[in-house]
């Protein structure tokens, strides 16, 4: 309340009325937060010894990736996506041939996969929105999307086809792939706090606005002057980009890849899972829905043990009780339970 | 400011709009009146290319923009709001009324500017409430508010004072009058006709499709062609009658 008014800026004085300088002080608390989670999460490998709880980590910070890239169209625009695999199998097969048959060290793999990625988000969301596709249209779209890519990877040559694509073993940091658990946690890391700095200016900026606008009424939202197709084109696309680093992260950790993997329906499920279960369209709510999903998943797996598809069926019944009784999400648990107070 | 040339719009075999013309001089209050499904919304939607027209134009400070999509004319001035109130669920008012004035401002700006506004139509208290917990009187200023923060040089108001108890009008009529005062054009759609004679310097009446009569609102409520719209054939000669 006391900090001075940065000079040039809207004043946030103490004339302005309270809910301005809350809404005007949104970005400043969520770098705040954003960056308090980071330090923690940075200093989690001096505490976490076991390589099986930071392996853990490392994989809920990997879905929180995929979730918060799901979370920008699905949740702050309200576009469900059921095949964000598509973006995903994309980047992942951009890093596997940049680096098997161009020889090009994986960072490159990064960078070319989430431009492709950007790009397929792009074209994407022009052909579904042009044509003023939404709701189970675009699900059924994005669905069939992902499910095109993966028979046209199954079927010509430079994908390696059904038997995949292995990437060679180096180790470095320019090469991606690390020999130690800790290596691949900062990976994980880097990547989920760029996703979740990117949906914290999503949430609080001017295209966010108007992202949120279009998902809430889009009438009223061009009736105010946004290029509703524009906008959601360009959420496809900034979706489509962290995505695809997500499919590339996946080629870097596991080091082979196939269609069925990378483009087929787990992935898709896994991105939408989160955010719906930690809260949508929020910043952190694909961060705690992963966290809170790998631990059931985990305790699932320890009380069942390896049954074949059981996380698919156990995920099934997960949605079915979010989406029943908590439809906004693990994140705004405490806030409900303050407003029914 | 605002000319319509013969502009129609036909629903399957239904004539909404037909050969609708007319001229809105820069400064003025307008009004469009005429019984429920004369196609007043319709002609809204027209103008603000939310509908595009089968034939004629629609020509907007010199510029013809018939068939551009609704939110490049609303970027060139001409905003509309909308009879059935359509917020922004789930934000609260400050949030509604910045995205109206965010096209010309950065986020913060545009915040600062929400709240002058939200002031200005009497909702600086409800800034921080969700929209849809207004009243309908709270939401039809909403609808205003978001509007009038996009800066509109024509601001088309689809039956604001609707559903509004006598009190409220008297509340809002003053308000719309500051608006034009501040130099925005209005055109509005309106039933509550204490509000249209006090306001409008223009009137047209639009019936089934088709411009009837057009004037100052003194001339128009004695039309007989009008009374015949709202009341029925006959009425305006049974008016005339002495009892």
């Amino acid at each position: 309340m006391h900090t001075p008014a940065p000079i040039g800026r809207t004043p946030a004085a103490a004339d302005a009325p309270p809910a301005v300088v809350h809404l005007l002080g949104g970005t400043r608390r969520s770098i705040r937060l954003l960056g308090l989670i980071g330090m923690a999460l940075a200093c989690a490998p001096l505490v976490v010894r076991s390589e099986f709880h930071l392996t853990f980590m490392t994989l809920a910070l990997y879905s929180t990736l995929l979730g918060s890239a799901w979370n920008i169209l699905g949740g702050f625009g309200g576009q469900y996506s059921f095949g964000h695999a598509v973006f995903f199998g994309l980047g992942a097969y951009t890093g596997a041939i940049l680096q098997v048959h161009a020889g090009l060290p994986a960072w490159t793999g990064l960078l070319a996969g989430s431009a492709i990625g950007g790009a397929a988000g792009a074209a994407l969301g022009a052909i579904s929105f042009r044509y003023g596709l939404r709701g189970s249209y675009f699900a059924l779209v994005t669905l069939a999307m992902a499910e095109v890519f993966r028979i046209i990877a199954n079927s010509v040559p430079f994908t390696g086809a059904g038997v995949g694509m292995m990437i060679e073993l180096r180790s470095g940091p320019a090469d991606l792939q690390f020999e130690s658990r800790q290596g691949y946690y900062y990976f994980a890391l880097a990547l989920a706090l760029v996703a979740l700095a990117v949906s914290s200016w999503v949430r609080h900026s001017r295209f966010g606005a108007a992202l949120a606008a279009v998902r809430d009424n889009e009438d009223a939202a061009r009736a105010l002057g946004i290029d509703a197709t524009r906008i959601k084109v360009a959420a496809t696309a900034l979706s489509g980009s962290l995505m695809a680093a997500g499919g590339v992260f996946y080629l870097q950790y596991f080091h082979y890849i196939d269609p069925m993997l990378v483009f087929g329906p787990a992935v898709s499920v896994e991105a939408l899972l989160g955010p719906i279960v930690g809260g949508l369209g929020t910043v952190l709510g694909p961060l705690i829905g992963a966290f809170a999903l790998a631990l059931v998943s985990q305790v699932a797996t320890q009380a069942l043990g390896q049954a074949p598809a059981l996380s698919m069926a156990l995920y099934g019944v997960i949605l079915i009780v979010m989406v029943t009784f908590l439809p906004r999400g693990l994140g705004r648990l405490r806030l409900r339970r303050g407003r029914h107070a | 400011m605002l000319e319509l040339k013969d502009v129609s719009k036909r629903f399957g075999g239904l004539a909404a709009v037909d050969s609708v013309s007319l001229v809105l001089q820069e400064g003025r209050i307008g009004a469009l009146i005429g019984p429920n499904g004369a196609g007043k919304t319709t002609c809204f939607g027209l103008m603000s290319g939310f509908i595009r027209p089968d034939q004629g134009q629609v020509v907007f400070c010199g510029r013809d923009i018939t068939g551009w999509p609704a939110h490049q004319v609303s970027r060139e001035g001409l905003v509309r709001t909308f009879q059935i109130v359509q917020p922004f669920t789930g934000q609260s008012v400050l949030e509604n009324i910045a995205v109206g004035a965010q096209r010309r401002r950065s986020r913060g700006a545009a915040i600062a500017f929400a709240a002058e506004v939200a002031a200005r139509v009497g909702l600086g208290e409800e800034l921080a409430k969700p929209a849809e917990s207004l009243p309908i009187a709270g939401r039809k200023r909403l609808e205003l508010a978001r509007a009038l923060a996009a800066e509109p040089r024509l601001l088309l108001l689809d039956e604001v004072l609707a559903g509004l108890n006598p009190a409220e009008i008297a509340e809002v009529v003053p308000l719309i009058e500051s608006i034009r005062a501040g130099g925005t054009t209005v055109l509005m759609i309106e039933h509550v006709m204490q509000a249209v004679m006090s306001l409008a310097d223009e009137v047209w009446v639009l019936a089934h499709g088709s411009l009837i009569a057009a004037g100052t609102p003194e001339a128009v409520t004695r039309d007989p062609a009008v009374i015949e719209a709202y009341l029925g054939p006959g009425a305006a000669a049974r008016l005339a009658q002495p009892t």
